[in-house]
């Protein structure tokens, strides 16, 4: 095996894996740069993932090879009614936004498998018939060396996820509506003196954050695992939210991040067809996210800091 | 401050109904019987000895995992990470209960401790962290949560055995199982391991009521700079205060390795156990009593959901939707007072 | 005239507090009206109603002659009312432009238009002389200069009528002789100015009319040429106030605190303690004045343990006690009044009994073998409650809830309870009403008057004239004089504080 093998190997895999981790930490880096901590990402890809499956396997018959995509959308809308449930709880009734988050997780579990036994009499539902096909990018495919190796064979949705972190950076770092939620992040005092409504920034950063999470479970359900059941999305919610840690709170960064765990993921599945990887043991990669995201969070990476306003729900007129 | 004494209990106890009441919504809105659904729940948690032994099995841990997050609150920290340092604790009182042949009585302490002390070095880090480079404790206990579980499911696999998925069983000698106890209960699967539970709730009311090094431990967890000013080590308390929240998580691992399975398995993913615990934290007001009444409750939500199928055709999964609303409703206690204090508006 | 800004009869209550209670401001166009009241009178809380972050009970404003609703802080810019918050309102890793247009930006297909934005910062910041860089990150601009980008906020909204929250508390004698250039250009430039404050002498310099609240309620309107400052602290106060706290002449004994050659450096590695020379004696109170940052706290945090000084000693009772850990300085017979109260001097969630044993509790009696006495502890905390007058329902009430008076008052009474031979006290007054400030200068003198040695750091000139019997002034890390505050004048202390005039510092005197 040459290395240029190696890499068809592990950079398709990788690109794969990570998509559903860039929705979800895209997501993550709106809630947090609104100033509310989202420890419910992972809550809120179990529902995106329940509800890309069920809707699957309800109208595959009715809309064909168009179902995956309408169950995109479905887990976009229920993710973000889901995060309401965080917006509310966090920003109207200032509750401790880490106990939120981790109410959305249990609740999400919860819920979404005592719908599967209602709906479906048994603890996990059917394998979903209609997925996403793999293309190749027109033109860019046709690139030698790096055309088949990014371009070929590959998930749109692959290509979506990518577009989409910079899209994010564009609206955060060049539109009015990301320098105020930027604002409200960092000193939601100063920005309510200029009239912009705290409250209302956060609940739609909190619901963007439910859309993109809901997004994420959906892709990662409707292509990787196919069907959902009680270890669909086992951690990677938290996987995402160390992404957005890991990329410092930069959606490119994030993304940036997603990627190399993608890469970690994809090398923890298919290292042991590779030689040289065949003896490490699969713990290291499969930590590797996790062991990172602390060294950069303890400065050893570079210095991460988190929004200012983090954390702390905003009082208005508080004395 | 006597409605606010007042408000501590009350606001528990609404979010616990306010928790069942969703609960009864959600069974009605599914075509469920409440009625029906919640007394086979009541009946699967205290319906004969059997079902009391198994509640008080699930409560066993639901206790100590109760007293770490509480612990780590009282002393300003928000301590995620239970889950993780309750696997690490699990698998050192197991490594050690298979590894040594010894008298029960070195034995079975030997075991707990080293859970103790595994759940410890499990807090140590974002302790470490914590106190010396301002690290938020939240993020890192996830991330080590993670750690923890592939960490762990590695040494099942290469170490506790032959790439198998499970330890070999511990020996009789650090086991907490009692023949005594699983008579009395109709063969449930009690322990003493509720003795130890119970002991834990009264070490953590003492120390932190009681000493010297608790009163430090409050006074940094509320102010950092006031307890800087007044003398007193703050990194040394913050890293205490880690240290002994993940030392009672780790003796609840110990609870489920030497006394309900008697052996440890690779996992899937978390327990539970840990994340459950602030539920049982936040109910029981951070307070070693109130924390054995909630962790009561919550083991026999767990426990009595198993009843559920066969008795009113409802998921189990119900229990976690109760629980996970009696965890937001709890959260949002902005709202309770709110509604309690336009309640007394009402009635005045 | 005619009146740009009516506040009649306002009337805001918090719970069963009455903030304020029918006050009436009325503001003529070009004018610099003084808004004068001690803390806690209601100043603020009638500002926050005018700009709209509270919502009056009761009352009519007037804007321009017409009746508004100002529901919000948006509708009080479109009223043309702007706010130069005391606590500035500025987002640190923003730039000086995306600070002014945040909430009003000039967009075009969705993005900002930075380029236009910066250049009509710029524009503003000449036509009124503020010299601003709109490109700076707010970070690295001093508070002087950030101030100014608050005042260009209000400019850019088109405000016309500027609420002023207490601006010189943070400034330097220098900069806030440029500010109230600055005011006076703006009022040239057809804008009316309402100036809270509780420093008379500004009022006198700047302001054409001064309305005085005094615990919520409007006590008068007066035209400035027609009062005095006494009679205007006398109308703040509510009686005639004692400018100066009365004691006997200094009984200077030995040597009690002496510090040579003292280098510290501040949060961010800076020297900012840079050989300080001071001694201060047995029966004596050495006052340190200067302008905030030029050293004083990096000075305290050394005393007291806090940071690590980088060389120099300094020695109590002629015992070296430099770069010991707090508790063995507090040990050694050092008492703290710190700076910020509920940060530093108070676990504010603890019962203000426990926050009585807050350096002593692991000794005897209040605990034994690791024990806490519970008994001796709270009969400690009620006799120290009934002698220094702490106003608490009881000695378990949460120390959060007691006034800011009652909790300096505790934190005065367990700090001379100890003892201590030295008693640092910083900005001991600060925030506090006339009442309590007397209170506490009385106590400091008498602790004085015990053979204790006292160092009192403030910001307030008047503080440090009034009970020191001698004052060090401090600039850039070094004791520059040593002046009696018998022969001294504040201007004379000002141009110190500045750092315009030396004198040669009698280190060891």
């Amino acid at each position: 095996m040459n290395v240029y093998d190696v890499l068809q190997t592990i950079i398709p895999t990788a690109i794969f894996f990570a998509a559903p981790l860039i929705f979800t930490a895209l997501g993550g880096v709106f809630s947090e740069r609104s100033g509310v901590v989202n420890i419910g990402l992972e809550g809120l890809m179990v529902i995106g993932a329940f509800t890309g499956i069920v809707f699957n396997l309800t109208f595959a018959d009715q809309f064909g090879s168009l179902t995956p995509w309408l169950a995109l959308v479905a887990a976009i809308v229920v993710g973000a009614l889901f995060s309401l449930l965080h917006a509310v709880a966090s920003v109207t009734f200032r509750a401790d936004q880490v106990v939120s988050g981790v109410a959305i997780n249990f609740l999400a579990l919860g819920l979404s498998l005592f719908l599967v036994k209602k709906m479906y009499g048994k603890g996990q539902t059917d394998q979903i018939q209609v997925g996403f096909d793999k293309i190749d990018v027109p033109v860019l495919s046709d690139i030698p060396v790096i055309g088949p190796l990014l371009f070929s064979n590959a998930y749109v949705t692959s290509y979506i996820a990518i577009i989409l972190a910079f899209v994010s950076w564009y609206i955060i770092y060049k539109t009015p509506f990301g320098l105020r939620l930027r604002a409200v992040g960092e000193h939601p005092m100063a920005a309510d003196t200029m009239g912009i409504h705290v409250a209302q920034m956060r609940y739609i950063a909190v619901m963007i954050s439910g859309a993109l999470g809901g997004l994420g479970g959906a892709v990662y359900a409707t292509i990787i695992s196919r069907d959902f059941s009680h270890a669909t999305i086992s951690g990677h919610g938290f996987m995402a939210l160390a992404a957005m840690i890991f990329g410092k709170w930069h959606p490119i960064g994030a993304m940036g991040a997603a990627l190399f765990f993608g890469l970690a993921q994809s090398l923890s599945i298919v290292g042991q067809t590779i030689p040289f990887l065949k003896n490490v043991p699969t713990v290291y990669l499969l930590i590797a996210p996790y062991v990172l995201t602390i060294l950069a969070l303890a400065g050893f990476i570079g210095r991460a800091e988190a929004p200012k306003a983090a954390g702390t729900p905003y009082v208005k007129g508080k004395r | 401050m006597r409605s606010n004494r007042h408000q501590q209990f009350l606001i528990p106890l609404l979010a616990v109904l306010l928790g069942m009441i969703a609960g009864s919504i959600v069974m009605l809105v599914s075509g469920y019987n409440p009625v029906a659904g919640f007394s086979s729940l009541i009946y699967g948690a205290f319906g004969d000895a059997y079902y009391i032994g198994e509640t008080i099995r699930q409560t066993t841990p639901y206790i100590l995992t109760g007293l770490a997050v509480a612990f780590a609150f009282r002393t300003g920290l928000f301590n995620i990470g239970v889950e993780g340092q309750l696997i690490v604790g699990w698998l050192a009182a197991v490594w050690v209960g298979v590894s040594f042949d010894l008298p029960k009585i070195i034995h079975l302490p030997l075991a707990i401790l080293a859970a103790a002390a595994a759940g410890a070095l499990w807090g140590l880090i974002p302790g470490v962290l914590k106190a010396y480079v301002k690290v938020h404790e939240v993020i890192i206990t996830i991330m080590m949560n993670y750690i923890a579980l592939h960490v762990t499911n590695a040494i099942i696999r290469s170490v506790l055995s032959d790439e198998g998925f499970k330890s070999e069983p511990i020996k009789q000698s650090a086991s907490l199982q009692s023949e005594f106890l699983e008579a009395m209960t109709y063969h449930s699967t009690m322990h003493y391991g509720i003795l130890i539970a119970i002991a834990a709730a009264f070490v953590m009311w003492f120390l932190l009521e009681r000493t010297t090094k608790g009163f430090e431990l409050r006074a940094v967890g509320f102010n950092q700079h006031a307890s800087q000013y007044a003398g007193m080590n703050v990194r040394a308390n913050i890293i205490l205060a880690m240290v002994i929240s993940g030392a009672f998580a780790g003796v609840a691992g110990a609870m489920e390795g030497l006394g309900t399975f008697g052996n440890i398995s690779t996992k899937a993913g978390f327990t539970g156990l840990g994340f459950d615990g602030i539920a049982v934290a936040l109910i029981g007001g951070n307070n070693a009593f109130g924390i054995l009444l909630s962790a009561l409750l919550f083991g026999a939500l767990k426990v009595g959901a198993l009843e559920m199928p066969s008795g009113a055709g409802v998921p189990t999964e119900l229990v976690d939707i109760i629980i996970a609303l009696i965890i937001f409703f709890v959260a949002s206690s902005y709202m309770i007072r709110w509604l309690l204090s336009r309640g007394q508006k009402g009635a005045e | 005239m005619e009146y740009v800004i009516e506040m009649l009869n306002i009337r805001k209550v918090f719970g069963t507090f009455v903030a304020n209670d029918n006050i009436t401001l009325q503001v003529k166009k070009g004018e610099i009206h003084a808004l004068l009241g001690e803390n806690g009178a209601g100043k603020s809380t009638l500002m926050n109603v005018l700009f709209g972050l509270y919502q009056p009970d009761g009352g009519e404003i007037r804007v321009k002659g017409k009746p508004v609703r100002i529901t919000d802080p948006n509708v009080a810019n479109d009223l043309g009312i702007g706010m130069v918050h005391q606590h500035f309102m500025l987002v640190d890793t923003f730039t000086v432009t995306e600070n002014i247009i945040l909430g009003s930006e000039p967009a075009q297909a969705g993005t900002i238009d930075m380029k236009r934005a910066e250049q009509e910062v710029r524009e503003l910041s000449e036509r009124y002389g503020l010299a601003v860089d709109p490109t700076a990150k707010i970070a690295d601009i001093s508070v002087g200069m950030q101030q100014r980008v608050e005042i260009l906020k209000t400019l850019y909204r088109g405000a016309d009528i500027l609420i002023f929250d207490e601006p010189t508390a943070v400034l330097t004698p220098q900069e806030i002789r440029e500010l109230i250039e600055i005011m006076r250009t703006l009022v040239r430039e057809g804008k009316s100015i309402i100036l809270i404050t509780h420093k008379l002498k500004e009022i006198m310099e700047v302001c054409d009319r001064v309305t005085v609240i005094r615990r919520g309620k409007g006590i008068a309107t007066l035209n400035v040429a027609e009062t005095n400052p006494n009679e205007l602290a006398a109308l703040m106060v509510g009686r005639e106030v004692q400018f100066t706290t009365e004691k006997r002449p200094a009984e200077p004994g030995k040597p009690v605190l002496e510090i040579e050659n003292l280098v510290v450096k501040d949060a961010r590695g800076v020297t900012a303690v840079n050989g300080l020379n001071l001694t201060v004696r047995a029966g004596e109170v050495v006052g340190i004045a200067g302008v905030d940052g030029n050293g004083q706290t990096e000075l305290i945090e050394a005393l007291t343990g806090l940071v690590k000084a980088e060389s120099g000693t300094i020695k109590l009772n002629g015992q070296e006690i430099t770069n010991l850990p707090p508790r063995k300085i507090v040990e050694a017979g050092v008492g703290h009044i710190p700076q910020d109260r509920h940060k530093h001097g108070l676990v504010l969630d603890f019962p203000i009994g426990e926050n009585m044993v807050l350096q002593t509790y692991y000794k005897p009696p209040y605990s034994k073998r690791g024990m806490l006495n519970f008994k001796a502890i709270y009969d400690k905390a009620r006799q120290l409650i009934r002698e220094f007058d702490v106003r608490t329902p009881d000695e378990y009430t949460k120390a959060r809830a007691l006034s800011g008076g009652n909790q300096q008052k505790a934190i005065i009474g367990r700090e001379v309870d100890r003892n201590p031979d030295l008693l640092i006290a910083a900005q001991p007054t600060r925030g506090l009403d006339v009442g309590a400030i007397e209170f506490i200068h009385k106590r400091l003198i008498e602790q004085r008057d015990q053979g204790k040695a006292v160092l009192l750091v403030s910001f307030e000139l008047d503080e440090v004239m009034n009970v020191s019997d001698r004052i060090a002034v401090i600039y850039e890390g070094k004791i520059i004089a040593i002046v009696d505050p018998k022969e001294t004048t504040e201007q004379e202390l000002g141009l110190l504080m500045a750092g315009s005039k030396r004198k040669e510092a009698g280190v060891s005197s």
